[in-house]
């Protein structure tokens, strides 16, 4: 078995991972990351994009809102072309009660969450397509962030100092001797073989599959999967984050990111990360919840349906989800259950992640005995993609306005998100993609309206002529894609995405023949579709 | 059935009128457009409806500056929203995209200037008008050209028309044989007859007349179309404003709106209402009774209420172009139905798509030589048809088919005012000779 020797080894890919191994590879150590699939392949990359100003939290949970606030304003510096400055609107619908605005206020001045109330005529002026019956409008420093690009952004950080970045490898089982955990035993999905990376310290940092992670080493940690559900809009229908000023609730919060308007989400608690379905009930109760903050929701072509997981990390049982702190935790299982080498980061948002990474790293010093100051609030995060663009927040228009000062009108690939020939490629060759779905994350290939209904195909074949794959292999990582993307548009098939995907299907089933091409039907590095199938009611486009 | 169909319709239905950008929701990015679209076919400048129109769309931001400037290479022809299989507005999308990256000052002051002038035919007409004999021979003189050039950016071989020696609405005010009848129509003459053709009025007039309608000329601007196709929307809605001012009170005592420029009609329809947004009561009852020239008598002739005897014949075949802003009306072929009335012509139709002018695109020095190529085929077909003259409805297309085959043109109005026994004026006249 092929073995790999290292200092600190940190399991998971998603934002606490791809933190906690820069920040350790910028104290010096010698660290090593393993993700079972691509970098933001979980709950990372299936959040709304929200970076919280803390204002959501405010009222309900000081400690995270304070949090929030901390990082925001550090995040905003350290990695501003990960996002746009949108600002965030909280507000009082009809639905809502009046006081809490009131309250909402004092939780902002409490947890130092800036905030200032305006006008609905100003409100509507800025968002035309608000509820014109929204009674209160408070102003707060939200923004939304690209969280594939900020992953992509960290962990390439972490490469330039020395880390060690591997994806595909699914941890087994974490390696114990005796009192001590030592490593971890992976599966390389690509290479299809067993790796044993033996550390000093090992990191769980695997979000919402950590339970699942220490429990491999008969350790007991309580993480509940709370799963979350979002429904993206073809287009940026608001440009502003918009919250209901109210508790946290499902369906409260329209995030715009790129080119999209997402409303989220659902929090109901799953037994598997791995495994939920998406619930018609779900669908129905955000594109309701939608409504009550934009009232020409339902006209809005939805572009995508899917569900991430939240790590929700608690010492007792619970019942609700909701009720469980954002805050995040760190937990020392050498003090806690006796273990050594190990520690799980858990629970918190993408938002926090530097500030978990800095405290894990913190711990880890600590439990190497060794002092090296965290630099990562002050360390700028390069983008990998791009050079010069230099300290700017990304906008809505910088794709388009790349576009056409290159002209590149004719070499668009994915023309509804605008990624170039010279973007897919350079995400084929230069970056780690093992997947068409990696290009997806890496360029946003197959993001838009038509869900790879043009991109696909193109991608395909570009992958082929690149990387030289038998026919066989470049028909299966077609058809992963296909299905990859096809999972996210089965609960939302009615209206002009209904069209789209007829046209989609004539494109690759009738032109194409896409399920009969010669090759297995399906790769191990295709997609989970959402278990179990749900059956689908013919009446719920109408809600 | 409750009115005769020359009266006005007033107990409209009120509709919900949502942004145009919101249709491109629709775009299921077949392409068809693409195909259709004559510019993108001959320039790489302009990398299509498709892109331009609902999928740019999808990366503009109203409070942030414009990224892009390809879309101001839409000629608007509006192609593409007739063969877009979900109804996008794709031209409209267009438009108003042009118009933020001119609110944002995002266009050069010397282009800004010119496109300020070409746009405002009104403003021109009422200058060089009543010079007309100086203005024509500056205008037309390669002197002039030259410095339209250098000072503005307008191509120097621009379909620039001729002023006419008489303002029409002066014809109209000064006669005293007009026709007076219970039954009356509002004539929308619009720039090009009021300074540059005349005679397309005065047809107009004539048939009308020659039908038992009174034909009321009100005091009227500018429709507003091309100050809508620079960007200029300010100026543009002053205009529609005013022209609802002046003409709807005819409107509500139950008057139609009758206009020879397909372009006019097609702004007070719809283009003006939707590019600005602006969809007031009077604006909607506006749009539902203006009526193109041809339209207008195509219903006539549907209830047997149009003059079709005794029409004299006009042994004559000439080549007819649909022009594009006409197409946009979604009506059909009226014109063709009406000439057809005419013993003895014959009428070979164009194909092309457009003729590549634009209204005001065709006059830019960096957009010519695209017009040329668009509107190839079209020259090509008009010099085929060899007839004396051409037909076709729109002026600006008249004028740059015109220019570039050496072919007369008169407007199919024109012609029917012929078969009627009025006197021709222009080309016609000596055709008939």
């Amino acid at each position: 078995m092929r073995t790999i020797q290292t200092e600190v080894l940190v399991i998971g890919g998603g934002a606490t991972g791809t933190g906690v191994i820069a920040d350790l590879a910028l104290r010096g150590f010698r660290c090593a990351l393993v993700e079972k699939r691509d970098l933001a392949h979980g709950t990372t990359g299936r959040y709304h994009g929200l970076l919280h100003s803390g204002g959501r939290y405010a009222v309900k949970d000081p400690k995270a809102a304070t949090e929030c606030i901390e990082e925001n304003v550090i995040l905003r510096r350290i990695m501003p072309h990960c996002i746009e400055d949108t600002g965030g609107f909280f507000v009082v619908t009809p639905w809502d009660d009046d006081a809490f605005g009131d309250r909402f206020m004092q939780g902002c001045r409490d947890t130092a969450v800036p905030c200032e109330e305006i006008s609905i005529p100003h409100m509507l002026r800025e968002e035309p397509h608000l509820n014109p019956g929204i009674s209160r409008c408070f102003r707060v420093p939200d923004g939304s962030a690209d969280s594939f690009l900020a992953t992509q952004s960290v962990a390439a950080l972490a490469q330039a100092h020395g880390a060690q970045i591997l994806h595909y490898y699914e941890v087994k089982q974490l390696i114990r001797q005796g009192d001590r955990v030592v490593g971890a035993l992976c599966y390389d999905l690509v290479k299809d073989e067993e790796v044993a990376v033996h550390a000093d310290l090992v990191v769980n940092a695997a979000g919402a599959w950590a339970g699942k992670i220490a429990h491999t080493a008969e350790v007991e940690v309580n993480v509940r999967a709370g799963k979350g559900t979002m429904i993206a809009a073809s287009y940026r229908i608001v440009n502003t984050v918009v919250n209901r000023c109210k508790m946290p609730a499902d369906g409260d919060i329209i995030v715009p990111v790129h080119t999209v308007s997402i409303i989220g989400t659902t929090d109901e608690g799953v037994p598997d990360p791995e495994h939920f379905a998406i619930e018609p009930w779900e669908v129905q109760l955000m594109m309701q919840e939608a409504a009550k903050i934009v009232p020409g929701w339902h006209d809005l072509r939805m572009l995508r349906c899917w569900g991430g997981v939240r790590p929700l990390y608690q010492e007792t049982k619970v019942a609700d989800t909701r009720d469980v702190t954002r805050a995040y935790t760190l937990l020392d299982h050498e003090t806690r259950d006796g273990v050594a080498g190990f520690i799980t980061i858990t629970g918190g948002k993408w938002t926090t992640y530097r500030q978990m990474a800095q405290v894990t790293v913190d711990r880890v010093c600590e439990k190497l005995g060794t002092a090296r100051p965290c630099t990562t609030h002050e360390t700028v995060v390069p983008n990998p993609f791009e050079q010069g663009h230099g300290r700017q927040h990304h906008n809505l228009g910088q794709r388009l306005a790349d576009v056409e000062k290159e002209e590149a009108f004719g070499q668009l690939i994915c023309e509804c998100e605008l990624a170039t020939r010279a973007d897919v490629e350079h995400a084929i060759t230069q970056g780690e993609a093992k997947t068409i779905d990696d290009v997806r994350r890496d360029v946003r290939v197959g993001m838009g309206p038509c869900q790879g209904g043009f991109c696909t195909y193109r991608v395909a074949a570009i992958w082929h002529e690149l990387k030289k794959p038998s026919i066989e292999e470049t028909n299966v990582t077609l058809r992963d894609f296909l299905q990859e993307r096809w999972k996210g548009l089965m609960p939302i098939l009615w209206g002009p995405q209904l069209k789209q995907e007829r046209l989609d299907e004539l494109i690759y089933l009738s032109v194409l023949n896409a399920d009969h091409l010669p090759g297995p039907r399906a790769s191990r590095l295709g997609p989970a579709m959402y278990e179990p199938g749900t059956v689908w009611e013919s009446d719920h486009a109408h809600v | 059935m409750t009115n005769n169909i020359w009266e006005a319709q007033l107990d409209i239905t009120p509709s919900d009128h949502k942004p145009v950008e919101l249709t491109l929701d629709h775009c299921i990015k077949c392409n068809i457009c693409v195909t259709a679209c004559p510019v993108t076919a001959v320039t790489d400048l302009f990398p299509g409806p498709k892109y331009v129109g609902p999928q740019a769309g999808r990366f503009r931001h109203q409070g942030q500056p414009s990224p892009d400037h390809s879309v101001d290479y839409c000629n608007g022809c509006r192609v593409c929203n007739m063969v877009c299989p979900t109804g996008v507005k794709i031209a409209e999308i267009n438009g108003r995209a042009r118009a933020h990256i001119v609110q944002s000052g995002q266009v050069p002051l010397r282009r800004k200037l010119r496109n300020n002038l070409i746009a405002r035919p009104e403003l021109m007409g009422k200058v060089g008008q009543p010079l007309a004999p100086i203005a024509n021979v500056l205008l037309h003189s390669g002197f002039g050209r030259f410095f339209a050039k250098l000072l503005l950016d307008i191509a120097p071989n621009a379909p620039l028309p001729r002023f006419s020696g008489e303002r029409f609405s002066r014809w109209a005010r000064k006669r005293p044989d007009a026709v007076r009848s219970a039954r009356k129509v509002v004539y929308f003459h619009g720039c090009s007859t009021e300074y540059f053709e005349a005679r397309v009025g005065k047809a107009a007039v004539q048939v009308l007349e020659a039908n038992g309608f009174e034909v009321i000329v009100p005091p009227q601007n500018c429709c507003g179309l091309p100050l809508l196709s620079n960007g200029e929307f300010a100026a543009a809605q002053a205009y529609h404003e005013s022209n609802i001012h002046h003409l709807i009170d005819y409107v509500k005592q139950g008057c139609v709106i009758v206009g020879t420029s397909t372009s006019c009609t097609l702004t007070l329809k719809e283009e003006a209402p939707e590019m600005l947004a602006y969809h007031t009561p009077d604006a909607q009852l506006l749009t539902a009774n203006t009526f193109d020239i041809h339209e207008f008598l195509v219903h006539l002739l549907d209830a047997g209420e149009l003059k079709t005897d005794g029409l004299k014949p006009m042994p004559l075949t000439l080549a007819y172009h649909p022009p594009c802003q006409y197409r946009a009306h979604r009506l059909g072929r009226p014109s063709t139905e009406i000439m057809a009335l005419i013993p003895e012509l014959t009428i070979i139709e164009s194909q092309a798509a457009c003729c590549g002018v634009g209204g005001t695109y065709g006059y830019k020095a960096e957009k010519y030589d695209i017009t040329m190529a668009v509107g190839k085929s079209l020259f090509d077909f008009v010099q085929e048809v060899n007839g004396p003259i051409a037909v076709c409805d729109s002026e600006t297309c008249r004028w740059n088919i015109a220019a570039v085959t050496g072919v007369p043109f008169v407007h199919p109005i024109e012609l029917l005012a012929a078969a009627y026994g009025y006197e021709p004026e222009g080309p016609l006249a000596e055709v008939m000779k």
